[in-house]
């Protein structure tokens, strides 16, 4: 207040300066005004983000079903879901799908961003087609999948029968434990692999010719090259993407509810579609709001990761 | 002779670069590729276990389209799509501009630390808080409508492009800033009128961005709403359409690719826009 009035008075204001004038001159302070033009957004994240995060612990930690509020059960929630089968069946699911899923996209995704670095003709156009996947809603191109993973007309077993690879009639893909594993993780790669090759690109582009050019001088073959030079400076980009994706595969919802829906035997079930079955098919909010909770320690590790490497930077 | 083989060379390192592209190109399009035939198909042929299902022989059908535009509420439910994704969208980068803006350039206390609150917000994956997030839509008297996805789509909106825009923002140079200010405009006007245009590309692409994250969202917009009037394209496709028999994939086919068409075509047009987004939080952040 007392700089902005000094302000004014400088400036020429000889007469007592008006409610008004007062006003704008504490908004024009540079503390008052970036505080007021964060409180929108503030305000937002705490109703709509940190009080649900309450709550989601408040249920976990109660017998709330859907529309009655129960009492307070301690960790009887979290007692009785890690005792149970199908929730251990879920969080071994969770590692497979997230561990191979996210080594297949790093390995193609470095792959296919070398390719795309080429100085191709219709570079555009390549990177624009590659890219589709991850552009199209993923609960639709899903659907796709879906009915190419049919039981009876899945185009995927015409041909594999057709060049004799495999006699008919086929797996069932989404209906025989590991094959369906192995098709949620192929949609999943599918859908994926388009963020990490064209994320690995952009850090690509940015890796200066001069390295290239001193390791050729040095004699390094192209397999030495992306060893000793690309690799290591794909280093911070990698990270990040990895990390990322780590979070949004783990919680996983889309691909596995359109395909599957969990089944058969529980066996593609993730966390987020275990919790969407307990927790609004089955009503009991307080387990469903326990077992999405267990995203929270992959989350919390990813964030702490992060943040430590930004720092770094 | 030298530069011919060398072209050669050239040439032949250029065919080996779209040979190894090819099955990576394959393998994104080939389903798109596939639900466009079946959405033309008769069902005698989509369900002939005989025909060769990559292409149409039998001659290529609309049935399946018109069953979507008479027989569904499939209009509704892209209106609804519209309607949600240009208010949300709007709404959060209003938001976002102002939010950015304060933690990329104002000094005060706390900055850092909001900073990192927001990008937390930003790793938060919709599926940890959709439970609490549908009582709280039910307390405010939202549920089943468009309105309980307009109010909860910023959560992971304006996170987003308040990291992007933030960006942005740092790339204004100051001094345009202070001259603006020593010239007696009030910092509003230096947001508006100085900064902002300058930072158009960034507001574009996390408009466009903000658009299609809206557009494609699916575990809210399934769990918030229920009633067939009120829910978006992307939802409807999936949930309404599916009947009790199993002849319903033409229709089905149909309804995904047309509901898809508002994001292609933001894509399309604005694919540079739509890459910078996308790389814009593991490259720049």
């Amino acid at each position: 207040m007392a700089v902005g009035q000094r302000v004014l008075e400088s400036a020429g204001f000889r007469q007592e300066p008006g409610r008004l004038t007062r006003l704008r001159a504490w908004w024009e302070q540079e503390h008052v005004f970036g505080y007021g033009l964060i409180t929108p957004a503030l305000v937002l994240l705490v109703c709509l983000v940190a009080y649900p995060f309450g709550m989601a612990i408040y249920f976990s930690l109660s017998d709330y079903w859907v529309g009655s509020p129960g009492a307070f059960v301690g960790l009887n929630n979290y007692r009785e879901i890690l005792s149970n089968d199908v929730f251990r069946q879920t969080v071994q699911n969770s590692f497979v799908f997230t561990a191979i899923a996210l080594g297949f996209k790093t390995v193609l995704g470095i792959w296919l961003a070398l390719l795309l670095a080429r100085n191709l003709r219709f570079k555009r156009l390549l990177r624009g087609a590659i890219l589709l996947p991850w552009v199209i809603p993923t609960a639709l191109s899903v659907l796709g999948w879906w009915w190419m993973f049919d039981s009876l007309y899945s185009v995927v077993n015409w041909t594999a029968i057709r060049l004799h690879l495999i006699t008919a009639p086929g797996p069932n893909w989404l209906g025989q434990t590991a094959y369906a594993m192995t098709a949620v993780i192929v949609v999943n790669v599918w859908r994926g692999l388009p963020f990490f090759a064209i994320t690995v690109l952009a850090g690509l582009v940015s890796i200066p010719r001069e390295f290239y050019e001193a390791a050729e001088v040095d004699g390094a073959s192209s397999w030495q090259r992306f060893w000793t030079v690309t690799l290591p400076l794909l280093k911070p980009v990698l990270a990040v993407v990895i990390l990322f994706s780590t979070i949004f595969t783990f919680g996983d919802f889309n691909i596995v509810y359109v395909l599957t829906r969990g089944g058969p035997v529980n066996t593609t079930h993730l966390f987020a579609t275990y919790a969407y079955q307990i927790g609004l098919q089955g009503g009991n909010l307080g387990q469903g709001a326990a077992i999405s909770l267990f995203l929270f320690p992959m989350l919390f590790a990813v964030v702490f990761l992060q943040l430590r490497y930004i720092r770094k930077e | 002779m030298a530069t011919a083989a060398s072209a050669r060379a050239k040439r032949w390192a250029a065919a080996r670069s779209y040979g190894n592209l090819a099955p990576f190109l394959f393998f994104a399009l080939f389903p798109f590729y596939f639900m466009l035939v079946t959405s033309f198909k008769s069902n005698a042929e989509l369900y002939n276990l005989k025909s060769v299902p990559f292409w149409i022989q039998t001659g290529a059908i609309t049935d399946h389209y018109g069953y979507l535009f008479q027989r569904t509420e499939f209009f509704t439910w892209i209106k609804n799509s519209v309607i949600i994704s240009v208010v949300a969208t709007s709404a959060s980068l209003v938001i976002a501009i102002l939010a950015g803006y304060s933690l990329a350039r104002l000094r005060y206390r706390g900055v850092a630390s909001f900073g990192t609150a927001v990008f937390i917000t930003y790793l938060v994956p919709p599926t940890l808080l959709f439970l609490p997030l549908s009582q709280v839509v039910v307390r405010l008297g939202l549920s089943d409508s468009i309105w309980a996805l307009i109010v909860t789509y910023p959560t992971f909106l304006v996170p987003f492009s308040t990291w992007l825009l933030m960006g942005y923002f740092r790339t204004v140079p100051r001094e345009v800033e202070e001259c603006a200010l020593v010239d007696g405009a009030s910092r509003m006007q230096t947001l508006v009128k100085i900064v902002l245009p300058m930072a158009v590309p960034g507001i574009v692409c996390a408009a466009l961005f903000g658009f299609t994250l809206c557009w494609n969202e699916f575990i809210y917009a399934l769990t918030f709403v229920s009633q067939s009037s009120q829910k978006t394209a992307v939802v409807g496709v999936t949930a309404d359409l599916i009947r009790g028999d199993i002849y319903y994939w033409g229709s089905l086919m149909a309804g995904a690719i047309l509901a898809s068409v508002p994001t292609v075509i933001v894509y399309v047009f604005f694919l540079d826009y739509y890459v910078s987004g996308l790389t814009a939080g593991a490259v720049k952040g």
